[in-house]
């Protein structure tokens, strides 16, 4: 194995030799800019054709409901990016592996891309308690861990892990955004909070708490993600006559909540944070959980009314050059997927991606990649600008509060932003969104 | 002379196994960890089942213990060397082993088979229900890095490779010798006849419960490795699913023969690595292609039960028939399947 990859080595370092000549030779006029350079294997997963990277997904299990389509929603981003010249002409190969979202399974897929398939970058991890088991492995390898799809904050410690950054809305700020909402608009209600006990559910409940007044909070009941079995949660939320249930889960826990509730004929305002929302998933997994039940219930009609908010623009919102770009990408590469927030979260990611990549420089090394993130990347799919430095892993800062009316979310409010301390206030953020390029590319 | 024996076999094949390490990839180096630390829980449970004619399909729960311990003990003593880390965790598994034991002393059969079951089941919500202590279902971080002498280039893989192979070579010689020993022989006796055994003077009750202990012990020594290993003791990795896969493991391998433990771990660990890289190079949807390891894994359990009832150690054995060394094994073997017939019903639950 060693021998044939330092043959490998030798012969594509061969090649750029020659190539870098004749470059000299044929270019001996010309001042020889950067763009010219050949193309090297500068990394590890970076060949002269291709970067591969890597990528641990809920494909089956409990949270891969909707969560399954943004690794291939991601992939037809960077076939789109494939097929109109790649990243200086070098194709992203992406290479995920279904984890279930069981953390050991995470650490034994994510060896297998580091060790066995040299991936350049683990992009898009998606789980909190999942990808917790790998950071501190892929920080002491050096190998970017790039746009983790969970929002803990925890991505944010670049002085512990220098190569991890976040990119989604983070939980606390999601929850002080969400909280700040509630506050003003069901003032004097009793508010039950439902969450993922994990660091997921336990930073959204932490910007909840910064924002709304103790006394408010009637009840809150933790799940853990392995057990469906969440009626007395629900029960105990009914008996503390909480009015407002704010919800802190994944896709089919925000199902089984709204279930659960309906079958004890309790039926609060919910508000529910971006990663448990998206109308098209809940809808099916809502049809598909009272089906198992013996009931028939309409999955879309149920889903009317939650409030959510989104870091993205609305997919209703068709004049968005965003949305107009994705949709074109969808039709054309994934039209058999659903085209849902998470499809829009697979490619807006993919977005991020490339445009570090471009940063990162023609022939980057591992180091090239954080080091062009942390110089910061200009604001794109996201509606607020990322806040990527040297001392931020954050991603998106702000997002706005909408309404699911007729399977997209309605904007209830303008986008705002926030910090994620407690004392940092909820403030509006009124500089309108760039347009997407026409190309749909980042220019380098 | 055995113990001579066994120690220089265990010697010879470390040396291999070490200089094997220094040259095989990270990827190769981090699953041969990975069956080491199978290896030494397959090994426990086959010496319970095959040689003290116990049945467990508990041992993924006492590698649970042993992992969580290992976390807990790295969070509170990171100062201590590993290898107290290991002895220690070792030994609370084999204090959890010896309360179950005790009580499983009393049952045979399914109803053991159900106790254990049991633990399989329950234990991984334990962890759940002390989230606080226990992280729930994220888990706890097993930070276990490169002991410093080795050097901070010392890659971390090759590192929990050879922790494993010495772990399980020290493991093996000890079975190996217990198994020969005047233990073993009394284990025997009350597998094959347990009224013979206690009218033969033998404390039935406290070699079983001695049996259980030491298969825990394994477990928990497995358990800690593979907490190591992973970097991570988190309850997803420890369900019933783990336990029947090394109960599969130990029978496929050949009950009561610690070459088969081997050849179990190695099955459990490389069978579903290689299958889903075919399947998804196939072009096999990730659903379907995530299938396919369990699958495969089951028809190979049916077809080495059909082919080799002795397993693959049991098939090897007959192959090499004439040549092989007429030991202590093949008589108990023949014992096996002459009288216990419940004993066989056991292995099939």
């Amino acid at each position: 194995m060693n021998g044939t990859h330092r043959k490998g080595l030798a012969s594509v370092a061969g090649i750029a030799v020659l190539a870098m000549l004749a470059a000299a030779c044929g270019s001996s006029g010309s001042s020889s800019s950067s763009s010219s350079k050949a193309l090297t294997a500068s990394a590890p997963g970076i060949t002269s054709t291709q970067i591969t990277i890597g990528s641990h997904q809920p494909l089956t299990g409990v949270a891969a409901p909707g969560y399954d389509e943004i690794a291939p929603a991601s992939n037809a981003y960077f076939q789109y990016v494939n097929a109109h010249g790649g990243i200086y002409g070098r194709k992203i190969v992406y290479k995920y592996l279904n984890d279930q979202y069981d953390p050991t399974l995470t650490t034994s897929v994510v060896h297998q891309l580091v060790l066995q398939d040299n991936v350049y970058a683990i992009f898009d991890g998606l789980g909190t308690p999942t990808h917790l088991a790998v950071a501190p492995f892929l920080n002491s390898e050096k190998v970017p861990d790039v746009f983790v799809a969970s929002g803990c904050e925890c991505w944010n410690s670049p002085s512990t892990w220098p190569y991890t950054f976040g990119w989604q809305l983070d939980y606390v700020r999601e929850g002080k955004i969400l909280g700040n909402y509630v506050k003003t608009h069901f003032a004097g209600k009793k508010i039950g909070v439902f969450y993922q006990n994990d660091e997921f559910g336990q930073d959204g409940v932490k910007g909840l708490d910064y924002e709304l007044p103790a006394k408010d909070i009637v009840a809150k009941e933790p799940y853990a993600a392995t057990n469906i079995a969440i009626g007395p949660q629900v029960a105990a939320l009914k008996a503390a006559g909480a009015q407002v249930v704010i919800s802190f889960s994944v896709p089919a826990f925000t199902a089984l909540l709204e279930l659960n509730g309906l079958a004890l004929k309790y039926t609060p305002q919910l508000v529910v944070s971006s990663v448990g929302s998206d109308p098209t998933t809940l809808a099916g997994l809502l049809e598909a959980f009272a089906k198992k039940g013996g009931a028939t219930v309409n999955g879309s009609s149920l889903t009317q009314g939650i409030i959510t908010d989104s870091y993205f623009p609305s997919l209703g919102d068709t004049s968005n050059s965003w949305i107009q770009l994705f949709t074109k990408i969808h039709q054309q590469y994934v039209p058999k997927l659903p085209l849902d927030f998470n499809v829009l979260y697979g490619m807006g990611v993919a977005y991020t991606f490339v445009q570090a990549m471009f940063k990162a420089g023609r022939n980057p090394t591992r180091q090239d990649l954080v080091n062009a993130i942390n110089g910061g990347l200009p604001q794109a799919v996201g509606l607020t600008p990322y806040a990527y430095s040297a001392t931020n892993h954050n991603g998106f800062t702000g997002g706005f509060v909408g309404v699911i009316k007729n399977g997209v979310e309605v904007a209830l409010g303008p986008v705002q932003t926030t910090g994620t301390s407690a004392t940092s206030p909820v403030t509006t953020y009124s500089t309108p969104q760039p347009a997407a390029p026409s190309s749909g590319i980042p220019s380098p | 002379m055995t113990l001579l024996r066994h120690v220089l076999t265990a010697l010879v094949a470390g040396v291999v196994l070490f200089l094997l390490a220094t040259r095989l990839s990270a990827y190769r180096d981090y699953q041969m960890a990975e069956i080491a630390a199978y290896v030494v829980a397959v090994a426990g449970l086959t010496v319970l089942i095959g040689i003290s004619g116990q049945i467990s399909i508990g041992q993924g729960a006492f590698m649970a213990v042993g992992a969580y311990a290992t976390a807990l003990i790295l969070q509170h003593q990171a100062a201590w060397p590993i290898w107290l880390v290991l002895i220690v965790a070792t030994l609370a598994t084999a204090l959890a082993g010896a309360i179950v034991g005790i009580a499983a002393a009393r049952l045979r059969g399914p109803y053991l088979a159900g106790v254990t079951l049991m633990l399989a089941v329950a234990l991984p919500s334990v962890a759940e229900a002390y989230q606080s202590v226990l992280g729930g279902d994220q888990g706890l971080p097993v930070a276990a890095t490169v002991p410093g002498f080795l050097g901070v280039s010392f890659p971390l893989t090759r590192w929990q490779a050879w922790l494993g192979i010495a772990a399980a070579l020290v493991v093996l010689v000890l079975l190996a010798n217990l198994m020969r020993s005047g233990i073993g022989r009394n284990w025997r006796a009350i597998r094959d006849d347990e009224v013979a055994a206690s009218l033969a003077g033998l404390n039935v009750a406290r070699l079983k419960v001695l049996a259980f202990i030491v298969s825990a012990a394994c477990a928990g020594l497995g358990g800690a490795l593979f907490g190591v290993v992973t970097t991570i003791a988190s309850p997803g990795a420890f369900t019933l699913t783990l336990s029947i896969g090394l109960l599969t493991a130990a029978v496929i391998g050949g009950l009561g023969s610690l070459a088969g433990a081997i050849w179990g771990s190695l099955l459990l660990v490389l069978v579903p690595s290689y299958l889903s890289n075919v399947a998804s190079s196939h072009g096999l949807s990730s659903a379907a292609s995530s299938s396919v390891p369990i699958a495969a894994y089951g028809l190979v359990l049916i077809a080495v039960m059909l082919a080799f009832p002795g397993g693959i150690q049991g098939a090897l054995r007959r192959l090499l028939g004439p040549t092989a060394p007429a030991a202590t094994t093949p008589l108990s073997a023949l014992r096996r399947h002459a009288s216990a017939s419940d004993h066989k019903e056991e292995s099939k639950t």
